[in-house]
């Protein structure tokens, strides 16, 4: 009996590896195909693609001064990648990201120049308010889903437009001060601590190889950390309680999950709202440790680029954080390429194509599970 | 009473149709392929990608004809991408088309540095000819646009293949038992979606404007989706959805209104999307089948 247990739990376990095995090959396979069909035009444009990514490897991974940069900037993505994952995992396609975003990090910026108080909590109730006001960007949509039905991709998209105006149009030309497209700066107490300042502590400043963080023009911040304990608090959410089976249980089928009694609708609402407060808090990292004010073109496509990373990442947590160093360091490596004269945008043109090409490969597990099946009923 | 009259003033109403001859065009696409049971939320990065490749071809050549064929041709290699993807090989179709939204904006500003040396804009090229009704200044895609509707009518709900579109988007099996080739018909339908979108990018840049702008659909392909909802997957219905969402358009950019900031009018296109969606799904009802890939029954 027990022989028997430990024998389904074996193969059971097995299954999984296997899984999770070919989610990887998926991945990869998608990354290094889109990096080849990039080349091509990289050749169109009459540019050598051995330079361009050459110079896209110095760039994200040349030395440590450079992994510092590609962790900084992978940090708005592994947030905006979250966006897209959670609301993904019960089958909703949050496409708003770069809205939510964008009041995010109005939100916080605004708190942080507008209001006076103490520094120890001024920083935390800065990133709060940019949390709130990515989740309630995020609530519109998934009210208007669960009550009307209506399509969250184009009440997402809509909303990115309607942040754009509210926020970079109006927000920032109505509160600027001169010239900088920005809300003025953020109060010293508002600001994120940045990881290069780690040496100067008392204690953790004594740990060996604490300088590795202590790279000259080094913007790391806190949000950073943030984003890999998102990643546990998700992760148990998801996996560990009763929501996160719910969750799962709508995006797998949502005639089932009703028939268990699950509320579609809560879930469809609670999903929206954690995904659009992950994107507010992208959003007011990069104004209160990034840019240390809001400022104008700082959304960047973030909220889009998080589609990728969540793809990539298989909308696991674990896996969006390594999608999202991926596309860090393909941000910050374009920067590099953009100076030996490749226009910086085949790094979005790989982003599409990596879409391209995961969602094309993993129906390769479709049929493979079809072709198993079929063996097996002969 | 100065509003009042701002809102009903003839020049507005007559611009409307203009701002909604790209929202007919990409509305007509997007009619097509839901019918035929796929959604395609990259109408958008067709719109975008077509515009550019009208400039393209107005710039190599000098004859603005030459880039509205280009457009099609754009719109369509982009549609053929999205048809292979996720029509053949059954990928999610609105994950694929959303790269292709992506795809769309990064190969454009690609290019417009490769071709033009300018990450915003490219230079002026020739546009296509206009006329004037009552003053207002239209040009021929508008024509195109006012054409097409009555014939995207007729095809699909007088036309043995028109039937045969909504079949494979309703139930695919029962089609497919009928001898219709499922996917060959959702194929086309792709296609066709990306030809009109591409028609569509060709007015906003060398029919309405005379370059190509980064950004410069602006969200008008999903815009035309919230049409064709609105005018429940049928060409007039879309139609006249469009002319709505057109005149807000044009409220959007021609209307000021004492007391109420320009940036907070310029939401009303997407604010009004918003309200007519939530308020118009439910009563609307799509194609059964939609945004389902069809596989075939093994014996």
């Amino acid at each position: 009996m027990s022989e028997l247990q430990s024998g389904t739990g074996e193969s059971l376990a097995e299954g999984k590896i296997v899984n999770i095995l070919i989610d990887l090959g998926v991945s990869l396979a998608s990354i290094v195909i889109a990096l080849l069909v990039g080349a091509v035009f990289i050749l169109l444009a009459g540019e050598s693609p051995v330079i361009a990514y050459g110079a896209l490897y110095e760039g994200a991974l040349g030395g440590a001064r450079q992994i510092m940069s590609t962790f900084w900037r992978s940090t708005p993505l592994i947030f905006t990648g979250f966006a897209l994952a959670i609301p993904f995992r019960a089958g909703l396609f949050n496409i708003g990201g770069e809205g939510q975003l964008l009041v995010g990090g109005f939100a916080a910026g605004f708190v942080g120049y507008y209001f006076q108080m103490p520094g120890i909590i001024h920083a935390p109730v800065a990133l709060l308010a940019g949390m709130l006001a990515g989740a309630f960007w995020g609530f519109i949509p998934g009210i208007l889903k669960a009550w009307k039905g209506a399509h969250e991709v184009i009440i997402t998209i809509m909303l990115n437009y309607i942040a754009t105006l509210l926020t970079i149009s109006y927000g920032i030309n109505r509160l600027r001060v001169g010239g900088r497209p920005a809300l003025p700066s953020i109060a010293e107490g508002a600001e994120l601590f940045r990881l290069g300042d780690l040496p100067e502590l008392p204690i953790l400043g004594s740990l060996p190889f604490i300088e590795v963080f202590a790279q000259p023009g080094s913007r790391l911040h806190l949000n950073f950390i943030l984003a890999i304990v998102a990643a546990f608090i998700l992760w148990y959410l998801l996996e560990r309680t009763t929501y996160g089976y719910e969750i799962r249980s709508v995006g797998i089928n949502p005639a089932a999950a009703h028939y268990g009694g699950i509320s579609e609708n809560k879930t469809i609402i609670l999903t929206m709202v954690i995904g659009g407060a992950m994107a507010g808090l992208a959003g007011a990292g990069e104004a209160l440790g990034t840019h240390h004010s809001f400022i104008q073109g700082m959304d960047a496509g973030h909220g889009f680029t998080g589609i990728a990373v969540a793809l990539l990442g298989r909308n696991h947590p674990a896996g969006i954080i390594l999608a999202g160093l991926l596309f860090g360091g393909l941000a910050e490596g374009g920067l590099e390429m953009q100076f030996v004269g490749i226009p910086s945008e085949i790094v979005q043109i790989v982003q599409a194509l990596v879409i391209f090409f995961v969602a094309a490969l993993q129906m390769i597990k479709y049929f493979m599970a079809r072709r198993r099946a079929k063996g097996e009923s002969e | 009473m100065n509003i009042v009259r701002q809102l009903l003033a003839l020049p507005l109403i007559l611009a409307s149709l203009r701002f909604a001859t790209p929202l007919i065009l990409a509305a007509l696409g997007g009619t097509f392929n839901e019918r035929s049971g796929v959604i395609n939320i990259g109408l958008e990065g067709m719109m975008l990608f077509g515009a550019f490749a009208a400039v393209y071809g107005s710039f190599m050549t000098g004859n603005p004809w030459v880039g509205v064929l280009y457009s099609m041709i754009g719109g369509g290699v982009l549609a053929l991408i999205l048809a292979i993807v996720s029509v053949s090989l059954k990928a999610d179709q609105i994950v694929v088309a959303t790269g292709i939204n992506i795809f769309a904006n990064g190969i454009t500003i690609y290019l417009l540095q490769v071709f033009f040396g300018s990450a915003g804009r490219s230079p002026r090229v020739t546009r296509l000819p206009y006329f004037r009704v009552l003053g207002t200044r239209y040009n021929p895609m508008t024509l195109v646009a006012i054409i097409l509707v009555p014939i995207a009518w007729y095809v699909l709900f007088k036309t043995p293949w028109g039937l045969r579109i909504r079949s494979v988007g309703e139930h695919p099996s029962a089609a497919d038992t009928l001898g219709i080739n499922v996917n060959k018909y959702r194929f086309v339908c792709v296609i066709i979606s990306g030809i009109l979108a591409g028609l569509a990018g060709a007015h906003l840049s060398i029919g309405d404007g005379t370059s190509f702008i980064r950004d410069m659909a602006q969200g008008r392909g999903f815009i035309a989706l919230a049409a064709m909802i609105f005018g429940k997957w049928n060409p007039l219905g879309a139609f006249g959805a469009a002319l709505i969402f057109g005149y807000f358009e044009a409220v959007a950019i021609r209307v000021s209104i004492p007391g109420i900031p320009a940036e907070f009018i310029r939401t009303l296109p997407y604010v009004m999307t918003i309200i007519i969606l939530a308020g118009a799904v439910g009563k609307a009802t799509p194609p059964a089948k939609i945004g389902e890939p069809y596989f075939q029954e093994e014996e």
